[in-house]
């Protein structure tokens, strides 16, 4: 396998490359490599492993008689289980899909002006914008509380959504991105009598597609592994990632079943990227700090 | 007709000098009300869950509150209690440094070079092995295959093995065993924190100017690391700064892994850090001007080092 992947290194192209380097450095990449991909693996396996061999001994990394046993079990558990499984899975959708989308929506928004134009204020909100990349959102999780409980939101949806809407790090790799548009292109516009909202939507967004998927693999495996916190305490509104933790606590009966649901759990983010990497890619190159 | 359009200019020019300041800020915001517009959803929902409650947090912080009774002015008595009287904070402070110590350039330094070796790859390699790391990042917190492979029993993986090769006879309570504990969050922290920084640095890397590496050549550069300390190092000075505020945050901020591998609290506190402390005062005790209290000296911890950081990272390359 190595070999095979040093035929897939540039040697030719590159200049001042000695081939022993190279294949240490190599080596030790798909060493990494390998610890990077087991675990996940494993999870894979697990989910296609029938119960005897779930807890056989030695464990063993590779499922030897694969079956969908899992998947059948997860089918009937929804079916019966107090709460429907298919709840969990409509709730974590719904502040998945509605958390994103207004994430990307709002950020680009805001990115937009802070990119492209100085006017009052621009420069301070965005240097505070900055500098909450700096910190965690563990520091204001008590006065959030406290925000949510005034509002009347704990134990809703909006607790979960509404913060995640102006995470930070979207709003600065959006303006990072917008800036890169080429101004002369908002200019025409301009003069063709467009407002600012008119450019906002039809030459700003457009053109910042690889943004978009960007912020969405930033927002997306974050609401999607959300287990509603402190926040969310009605059986019935609560996520799929809650529900794994359920099921894994329900011991060696339900160990098949949740070994489907994290495979569910890890696969539609990594999908998602699978999609997307070339335009993360393209917007991570403006994700730059200037000084 | 001429001679009334001069009369007219002039007045013009002068007026704006004889207006107030107070007035050319309103027709500043005037112009420009459609920019605010657009960012006011944005900002009002910023300012409501992360500005004001960083300022509220440090104000709360110098009282007693319970959420039940009103708020009651202490002083200093928070920070006093805090820093003298609380064993377990201190335990939660010596656990988040030596972490992040740890883990902090340890994973900085693994998002580089992994991406640096990455980026010499042919394209489809390149995006197969970018997969390979970045996704234990985005997999769903999957924390749950590290407690199958650091299982107290035999069935546990790491445990099966030991045994099968006859390195222990009897299995060993990986996670509840202090000596343990810390390393095992350390590796689990480790194998999910190759993330935002990491296609950064991916990204960063293909955006290097090929000219410069060929003038590099001219110039006598001779082999790999000088090429990387010289030309790369430099060239990605924007995205190194960047990649460090992710990761120390990230690092200083470990909590979620602490809770899901060694349970909360953890035997002995000994995976206890700051973020649990904090979530120990305000979602347990509900004591929310102590949490407050907390909630600030990890606030300023995270500032401090990322700003020490960033001007260390300035001197790279030069």
């Amino acid at each position: 396998m190595v070999v095979k992947m040093m035929a897939a290194f540039r040697t030719p192209k590159r200049l001042n490359r000695s081939f022993a380097v190279s294949f240490i450095l190599f080596a030790f990449l798909a060493v990494f490599g390998a610890f990077m991909a087991l675990p996940l693996l494993y999870a894979v396996n697990n989910a296609f492993k029938p119960l005897d061999e779930l807890f056989i001994f030695p464990p063993r990394f590779f499922v030897n008689n694969p079956t969908l046993d899992n998947f059948y079990d997860l089918i009937a558990l929804m079916g019966n289980s107090w709460v429907p499984l298919s709840r969990y899975i409509a709730n974590t959708l719904l502040i998945t899909l509605i958390g994103t989308a207004g994430h990307i929506l709002l950020a680009s928004a805001a990115a937009y002006p802070l990119a492209k134009y100085n006017f009052l204020g621009s420069k301070a909100l965005f240097s505070i914008v900055v500098l909450s990349l700096m910190f965690s959102g563990h520091v204001t999780a008590i006065p959030n509380y406290m925000v949510m409980s005034w509002l009347g939101w704990i134990n809703s949806h909006a607790s979960i959504i509404v913060p995640s809407l102006a995470f930070p790090l979207g709003l600065f790799l959006m303006k990072q991105f917008i800036e890169q548009l080429p101004t002369a292109l908002l200019e025409a516009a301009k003069i063709d009598g467009a407002s600012e909202y008119r450019i906002y939507w039809s030459i700003v967004m457009p053109n910042v597609k690889p943004a978009w998927l960007t912020l969405m693999i930033l927002q997306f495996p974050a609401l999607w592994g959300t287990d509603g916190g402190s926040f969310i305490y009605s059986e019935n509104l609560k996520t799929l990632h809650y529900a794994l933790g359920q099921i894994t606590l329900g011991g060696i009966a339900r160990a098949g079943v949740g070994a489907a649901v994290a495979l569910i759990l890890m696969v539609v983010p990594i999908s998602l990227f699978i999609i997307s990497q070339s335009s993360v890619i393209q917007t991570m190159a403006t994700s730059g700090m200037k000084d | 007709m001429q001679a009334e359009t001069t009369s007219q200019a002039v007045p013009n020019l002068i007026h704006p000098k004889k207006k107030s300041r107070m007035a050319n800020v309103w027709t500043e915001l005037k112009k420009n009300k459609h920019y605010y517009f657009l960012m006011s959803p944005y900002m009002l929902i910023f300012f409501t869950f992360t500005v004001i409650p960083v300022v509220f947090s440090l104000i709360l912080s110098f009282f007693y509150f319970n959420m039940l009774e009103f708020p009651r002015f202490v002083g200093w008595q928070n920070y006093s209690r805090l820093f003298l009287n609380d064993d377990i904070f201190m335990i939660a402070v010596k656990n988040t440094f030596l972490f992040a110590i740890i883990t902090g350039p340890v994973s900085y330094i693994a998002c580089f070079f992994f991406a640096w070796i990455i980026n010499e790859l042919s394209p489809k390699v390149r995006s197969v092995m970018t997969l390979i790391f970045y996704a234990p990042a985005i997999s769903g917190n999957v924390f749950f295959i590290w407690l199958i492979v650091f299982s107290g029993d035999r069935y546990g993986y790491l445990n099966g093995l030991l045994i099968k090769f006859g390195f222990i006879l009897e299995p060993i309570q990986w996670l509840t065993n202090e000596q343990y504990i810390l390393i095992i969050v350390m590796i689990v922290q480790l194998w999910l924190s190759l993330g935002t920084s990491f296609l950064a640095f991916i990204a960063g890397l293909q955006t290097i100017d090929r000219t410069l590496i060929e003038a590099g050549v001219v110039d006598g550069i001779k082999n790999r690391w000088q090429e990387l300390w010289f030309i790369t190092l430099p060239s990605m000075r924007p995205q190194l700064l960047f990649g460090a505020v992710m990761q120390i945050t990230g690092s200083l901020a470990v909590a979620d892994i602490t809770v899901a591998l060694a349970g909360f609290p953890s035997v002995n506190y000994a995976a206890h850090t700051i973020v649990t402390h904090l979530m120990d005062y305000g979602t347990i005790r509900f004591e929310m001007g102590y949490a407050s209290a907390i909630a600030t000296v990890l606030f300023g911890i995270m500032i401090g080092t990322n700003k020490l950081t960033q001007k260390l990272l300035r001197k790279v390359g030069e």
